[in-house]
């Protein structure tokens, strides 16, 4: 299987902050990625690199090629979306269209139209008169036309409302992906692209903290919702993790660290199930020395909070 | 920094075998055209002065017949001058627009779509940083400066049949007017004016302006004017002299003293006044072209590293 994405000791510090401190990265075709960090880890920074928008020290090839010095002919294999809202406001809809199928050889143009007809978007609109939710679409539909071999998402769907969001992910996986495309996505909204995701990454503070594909996620990871009465023999087990919900314990246990452990004797101690990606990440980033994980957890997964836990 | 792999996997070498060139001339063409949808300024300004100044001229035809008749008594040399006044004023009217719309056009060409985080999007397409400038250097010199020709001749045209029907309607005869004006003459006049002096010689100005467009995080005009007072200030304080003013006034007005001989002398045929070979010959252009190219250059590299502001 071709590897995408391949870089060795990235490095990149803006003055004297480290953004990226020795990045070792490696993602394979067909894969949906997902970078997760609270703000200011340095997901930007390494969504840049890869895409040749900012020079770094270390290795880095991206489809074979040097991101930096041979940005011009990467870019017509990777396709990105850097943020919401970076489509010219002056810009028509046709003209955008006309615009990207001019220089673009590997865009389709009447796939971009059809996908545009399922939307009320209409082609003699200006950006600046569309909604927000809309500039996304539009924007989705000029890059899922183009046939990239890697797509990069930095937060895609900031800023949108939940029907435009499950939209997004979903036009993209049904719509775009297949197993010959690469999708690397930054997002805060973890809940909502667990679905999506084949392999996730966690990062903080330039550094890459966990890696892991969700498969092994499922098998490796197991959150236990303990009866109170069960909560002394359960911290035996060291869980990795433990949080009240509701005057609940939840604990999040690894299974690969503690051998020892058994689903069976889980079991007993209340409900198991797949941790979300992100308890999981509230877990990891807590066990960083010299994080406030409270805070932290906080930034990334704000929006989480509000969801309702233990309904899976 | 990093060492080129030679071990490209195959998948990825056959895509980037494309026609060369497509490669370069279509995001040309394309990139062009996008600057023409946002900067409609481009020409609309020049349109709306070529409206403004017909409707001038259309009310100016009523002394016309007047003019005309005043005109016999007048040698053939300055009835030539009397009657292609009201046409050298509509093209330097043009003139004058298309370098007032070059100019801020090139203020904004780097700064804007940093300013709206636009360059996100196109840096996002296989256009490279290169063809971006080249693409934005092109529109004031060389599609203004067409623009220009264009529209001026067409507005000429325009006044001349407007002219020629209010002489007919009074009964008066055109020959003077067909024969003084040549218009040939003044179309080939006005092309050689506008590509020596306009595109070529005040290149190394716009290559500035986009320079500094692509550099400064805001206040554009400031930072491109502002470098220039601050060395005319020192120069003359220091030395007392004022070379670099003199050298800007030279890049400001100087290329019609290279590409036409001083007027006044006034012979029969005026397409003796063009002096290319004088022009051609003369270093400030060639000096004022390489300056041209690095601030180019410059601007291109600067476009690699900028993001958003």
């Amino acid at each position: 299987m071709a590897c995408i994405i391949e870089a060795r000791g990235l490095r990149k510090t803006f003055g004297t902050t480290i953004a990226l401190d020795c990045i070792n990265l490696r993602v394979e075709e067909g894969r949906i990625l997902g970078l997760i960090g609270p703000n200011g880890a340095g997901k930007t920074t390494a969504l840049n690199a890869i895409l040749g928008l900012t020079p770094y020290q270390g290795e880095l090839k991206v489809l074979g090629r040097d991101a930096w010095t041979e940005r011009d002919q990467l870019m017509r294999d990777v396709c990105f979306i850097a943020d919401v809202a970076v489509l010219p406001r002056w810009i028509r809809v046709s003209q955008a269209l006309d615009y990207v199928a001019g220089v673009h050889p590997r865009f389709d143009r009447a796939k971009a139209e059809s996908f545009l007809a399922k939307t009320s978007i209409g082609h003699a609109s200006k950006v600046r008169e569309l909604s927000k939710g809309m500039v996304t679409q539009l924007h989705l539909a000029l890059v899922m036309a183009i046939d990239a071999k890697l797509l990069v998402l930095d937060e895609p769907t900031l800023g949108l409302d939940i029907l435009y969001r499950k939209q997004f992910y979903d036009s993209l996986l049904i719509d775009y992906f297949d197993r010959s495309r690469t999708i690397v996505v930054t997002t805060h909204q973890v809940e909502e692209v667990q679905h999506v995701l084949t392999d996730v990454m966690f990062i903080n503070r330039g550094r890459i903290v966990f890696d892991c594909s969700m498969e092994e996620l499922e098998s490796r990871y197991l959150e236990v919702t303990v009866h109170p009465q069960q909560v002394a023999a359960a911290r035996a087990l060291k869980p990795m993790h433990e949080r009240q919900v509701f005057g609940r314990s939840i604990m999040l246990f690894d299974a690969v660290a503690n051998q020892k452990l058994d689903r069976q004797q889980l079991a007993a101690f209340g409900e198991v199930r797949t941790p979300s990606i992100a308890d999981l990440f509230v877990a990891v980033l807590g066990d960083v020395p010299g994080d406030k994980p409270g805070n932290l957890a906080g930034q990334a997964l704000g929006n989480y909070e509000g969801a309702a836990r233990g309904t899976r | 920094m990093n060492t080129q792999s030679n071990a490209m996997p195959e998948s990825f070498q056959a895509q980037s075998i494309a026609p060369a060139g497509r490669s370069v001339t279509r995001p040309m063409y394309w990139s062009v055209r996008r600057e023409l949808w946002e900067n409609r300024s481009i020409y609309i300004a020049p349109l709306a002065a070529a409206a403004l100044f017909l409707f001038g001229f259309l009310i100016s035809t009523i002394r016309l017949p007047d003019k005309m008749r005043g005109l016999s008594a007048l040698d053939p040399a300055h009835q030539r001058e009397a009657i292609a006044m009201p046409y050298d004023m509509a093209a330097g009217l043009l003139m004058l627009t298309a370098l007032i719309v070059g100019v801020f056009y090139c203020l904004d060409a780097l700064h804007g779509e940093r300013r709206d985080r636009s360059i996100l999007f196109w840096k996002s397409l296989p256009v490279s940083d290169l063809i971006t400038v080249l693409s934005k250097a092109s529109i004031p010199l060389v599609v203004l400066p067409l623009l220009t020709f264009t529209i001026t001749v067409a507005l000429q045209w325009i006044m001349l049949l407007l002219s020629t029907a209010v002489l007919l309607g009074n009964g008066l005869s055109v020959t003077t007017l067909w024969t003084q004006l040549s218009f040939v003459q003044m179309s080939l006049m006005l092309l050689y004016h506008l590509l020596t002096v306009h595109a070529l010689w005040h290149a190394p100005i716009y290559g500035w302006m986009l320079l500094v467009s692509g550099w400064a995080r805001r206040a554009v005009f400031l930072w491109a004017a502002l470098p220039l007072v601050a060395i005319a200030v020192v120069e003359k304080i220091a030395f007392n002299t004022s070379h670099f003013v003199a050298m800007l006034e030279n890049r400001l007005s100087g290329g019609g003293v290279e590409a036409f001989t001083a007027p006044g002398s006034l012979p029969m045929d005026p397409m003796t006044h063009l002096t290319p070979g004088n022009y051609l010959s003369s270093p400030g252009l060639w000096i004022g072209l390489a300056i041209t190219a690095a601030f180019l250059a410059a601007a291109v590299r600067l476009r690699r590293y900028q993001g958003p502001i």
